[in-house]
């Protein structure tokens, strides 16, 4: 479903970010990407869809090469692929509906999504979402009168207009209260097990991998440290990836 | 030890820096003419206190009046035996001279009575000539009673001369003068001067200021193979662009000039078949990738399209134009909204050329970037890299030629080698030396050097003066406003979308990265994330340029731009100074209320 191989990156400045990272998602499997921060989760999850673009490696989504695509077979890539946000990242000014709909951009009629007209069933599909992750009454709001976990919902439902095979979710509760984390993450996990979407989601919470991830890897310094199962990672092992100083909470 | 030298250095440094200062602000002195003496003058300052009193009066409001004359005949030299003068009717205002004739050039005592209380006015002499001299001016008391001495002409004759004392008397209430009225005119000119040009500079600052913002530029890559293509694209598709709207304006022109009823039909038509056309060939929702057959019928009915909207564009022109010419003449005092319509028919009918040259360069240009990968995807590397660098050594001639007939245009050069040997072999060769440099799926980024074009001429435009500006256009067009909204037009053009470019710049990344991820395209991510967070920015920096075009445009008609300044500086070149403090007056008023309204209104909407 996704292969990534020998991936690297370096940021003008030369900044290492990631460092020869291979390794296979299979279609389905919820997948959490553990790390330090600045261990390169980020920027993991941002080459897999080109927000960054690779230094080298190849990126292989669903048969296809995405590191070679050209820029209007990245968008047509890149529609298949959501994506959830540490941040939210929704429009501030804009409705909550016009942001769940514009994850339907890629599909429409590009000169009839100008003047913001969307096809009935794109509105239609926008508001089960909304219902989905049950804010179905907020559409009409502005996105910024909403709470922060209610923003997140809405980053939700905006990836799931997209039809997605696979959500890139970047620490989508590291900005949320523990509580509010919970539900956030069910509601992943409802996509993956409802839906069959492959979920790959970088998280800070080991009790959170513990708890979502059928696998996860993790990071340091831009290298792959670990891949496996969450019950595998010892206290040993939990050093290795955290750094020696690290003390082991929950 | 170290410290003291330390100590000692600083007190020569600083000491150094005050005497820097001071020779700089001494020849600050010189260069000015600071000239202390000139200030001191009283034959100055009598001229300033002149001015400063007209100042004080602006010249906005007169009254009627009548003029009352006293006369008094009276003989200079005294004739032989004396001269009494005729009875004074000592009912209505009268004066009295004594001596009643004298020599010339002796003084006479000119007593008035009757006069209206506080009256004043001249004391003339009228000789047989009829040429009057006056002598000086009387100012009655409550009583209307004055005593004047006077010098008399030094003049003989024999025969009878006239002293007069004329009053001025008010009948009737105030009125606006014939100043106040022109004021008001150019005043209104002025404000409508400034609501244009803030306009124009809005409408093609907008769209601007998104190729002068390096958030949005900087992932704007091609394939050097792809950039060369467009640049030999662009004049071709400009070329045929024009050649078909002018083809489209000339047949309209010719089947359908007087008849506007056929032009009515004709635009409304077009427009429905454009919709079913764009309905049927833009479909909503596109999953996969249509047949080729099924495409190729788009593109077809496409072009169709395009052309039926441009005759139908043209009719719109034509009709707009003849309703407009129509209405002119009906509406008698309104007339101008006819003349509105027909100039901005006039307006959709010499843009549809621009807007149609710019759209056949882009769609060429999509073609070609089409054709420029397929060529990239279909050839080995090798065969893509000779392909690329012919391309770019092509490419590379004629933009240098193009460039080079701009400069050849502006100083005639008349020098074969020069116009077309050296930028065709300097472009060629700059073309290949980029081309070895770069492989075929290389991205060539070619919109920062868009950004950077758009910055240089948005700055270069932007360091001159409109006030400067319009001393061009006042050529082109006349003196008068228009002249003033074209040059201050483009000034905001230059101005606004550097600052707007600045707002896009800041805005939050994050919606920008998550709208393309989502697979939108440039011209959505740009309506779906940037804008939205450009709007309240917009409003507030076009406020802004709203207030310096009203203090510009009050001022452009010193170079001949219209407007209130015009009129202000022919006052004060006359020496019209009670006339000038009307229009300063003015200024004064409109600058700080439009300064008001706009502050209020940016409270309103931010
Ligand atoms: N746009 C960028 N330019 C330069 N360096 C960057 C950029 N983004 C991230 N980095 C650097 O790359 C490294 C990895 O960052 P990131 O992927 O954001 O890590 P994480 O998400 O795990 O916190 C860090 O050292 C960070 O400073
Ligand atoms: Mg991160």
């Amino acid at each position: 479903m996704l292969q990534i191989k020998n991936l690297t990156k370096v940021y003008e400045g030369g900044v290492q970010a990631l460092t020869d990272v291979s390794f296979d998602v299979p279609k389905g499997q919820f997948m959490a990407v553990i790390g330090l921060s600045g261990s390169g989760k980020s920027t993991l999850l941002r080459c897999i869809n080109r927000l960054v673009e690779p230094t080298s490696g190849t990126v292989i989504f669903d048969g296809e090469d995405v590191t070679a695509a050209s820029d209007e077979e990245l968008r047509l890539i890149r529609r298949k692929i959501g994506m959830v946000f540490q941040h939210f990242n929704l429009v501030q000014r804009s409705s909550v509906l016009t942001n769940v709909l514009s994850g339907r951009l890629g599909y429409v009629n590009p000169a009839w999504s100008l003047i913001n007209r969307f096809p009935p069933k794109d509105v239609q599909k926008a508001m089960v979402e909304l219902a989905r992750v049950g804010i179905e009454d907020k559409a009409a709001y502005r996105a910024d009168e909403l709470s922060g976990g209610q923003q997140q919902r809405v980053g939700i439902a905006r990836a799931m207009m997209q039809d997605p095979k696979l959500v890139l979710a970047d620490e989508p509760v590291a900005s949320l209260d523990p509580v509010l984390a919970h539900s956030i993450m069910q509601y992943l996990e409802k996509i993956n097990q409802e839906d069959g979407v492959t979920v790959l989601c970088s998280l800070h919470f080991l009790d959170l991998v513990h708890r979502y991830a059928d696998r996860v890897i993790a990071l340091n310094e831009g290298k792959k440290v670990f891949d496996g199962l969450p019950s595998e990672i010892d206290d040993e092992k939990f050093k290795e990836i955290y750094g020696r100083e690290a003390e082991r909470v929950g | 030890m170290k410290k003291e030298v330390k100590r000692l250095g600083r007190s020569i440094g600083i000491g150094l820096a005050i005497v820097f200062g001071l020779v700089i602000y001494a020849y600050g002195f010189k260069v000015i003419k600071v000239n202390l003496d000139e200030t001191r003058s009283p034959r100055r300052q009598e001229q300033l206190v002149r001015i400063l009193r007209a100042l004080a009066k602006p010249d906005l409001i007169e009254f009627e009046q009548t003029e009352y004359l006293v006369d008094l005949p009276i003989m200079v030299p005294c004739p032989e035996g004396g001269y009494i003068p005729p009875e004074q009717d000592t009912s209505k205002p009268y004066i009295v001279v004594t001596p009643s004739c004298a020599d010339p050039g002796s003084m006479a005592q000119i007593e008035g009575f009757n006069f209206a209380p506080n009256a004043e006015g001249p004391i003339n002499f009228i000789p047989p000539s009829q040429v009057k001299l006056t002598l000086g001016r009387f100012q009655a008391d409550e009583t209307g009673h004055f005593f004047l001495t006077v010098k008399l002409p030094n003049r003989k004759t024999t025969e009878l001369n006239h002293l007069t004392a004329t009053t001025r008397t008010r009948v009737g209430g105030p009125s606006l003068s014939q100043n106040a009225i022109d004021t008001w005119d150019k005043i209104v000119e002025t404000v409508f001067l400034a609501l244009l040009a803030t306009t124009l500079g809005l409408l093609f600052a907008v769209p601007l200021s998104f190729f002068a913002a390096r958030n949005l530029m900087k992932d704007v890559t091609s394939p050097l193979l792809n950039v060369s293509l467009s640049i030999l694209a662009l004049p071709v598709g400009a070329y045929l662009g024009a050649m078909i709207s002018n083809f489209a304006g000339s047949t309209v022109n010719l089947l359908l000039k007087d008849s506007p009823l056929l032009n009515l039909i004709g635009a409304l038509v077009g427009c429905a078949l454009l919709y079913f056309a764009v309905r049927w060939a833009v479909p909503a929702d596109e999953l996969q990738q249509p047949a080729i057959r099924l495409r190729v019928m788009r593109i077809a009915v496409l072009s169709l399209a395009v052309l039926v909207s441009l005759l139908s564009l043209y009719m719109l022109s034509s009709l707009a134009m003849w309703i407009g010419n129509t209405l002119e003449v009906r509406l008698g005092s309104i007339g101008f909204l006819g003349t509105f319509i027909a100039d901005l028919g006039d307006i959709l009918g010499m843009t549809l050329t621009v807007i149609s040259a710019l759209a056949g360069a882009g769609v060429l240009m999509s073609l070609t970037d089409r054709l420029g990968r397929k060529i990239i995807k279909a050839t080995t590397k090798p065969m893509a890299k000779g392909i690329m660098m012919v391309m770019s050594a092509i490419a590379g001639a004629a933009l240098f030629f193009m460039i080079m007939a701009g400069l050849d245009w502006l100083y005639q050069f008349k020098n074969a080698a020069l116009t077309i040997a050296w930028p065709l072999g300097l472009g060629a060769l700059l073309g290949l030396i980029l081309s070895i440099r770069l492989n075929p799926r290389d991205n060539f980024p070619i919109g920062l050097v868009i950004y950077y074009i758009a910055r240089t001429i948005f700055n270069a435009l932007r360091s001159i003066e409109a006030l400067i500006m319009v001393i061009v256009f006042v050529v082109w067009v006349g003196i008068g406003p228009f002249a003033g909204v074209l040059a201050l037009s483009l000034h905001t053009i230059a101005a606004l979308a550097k600052l707007y470019s600045e707002q896009v710049e800041s805005i939050l990344p994050g919606p920008l990265e998550a709208i393309k991820a989502t697979g939108a395209n440039r011209l959505q991510t740009i309506v779906y994330a940037v804008v939205p967070q450009i709007i309240p920015p917009y409003i507030s920096f076009t406020m802004y340029r709203w207030d310096i075009n009203v203090r510009m445009s009050t001022i452009i008609g010193f170079a001949g731009g219209g407007g209130i300044g015009f009129l202000l500086i022919q006052n004060i070149n006359l020496l019209n100074y009670r006339a000038a403090s009307a229009q300063m007056l003015a200024i004064a008023l409109v600058v700080a209320s439009m300064d008001y309204i706009s502050s209020r209104l940016r409270e309103e909407t931010i």
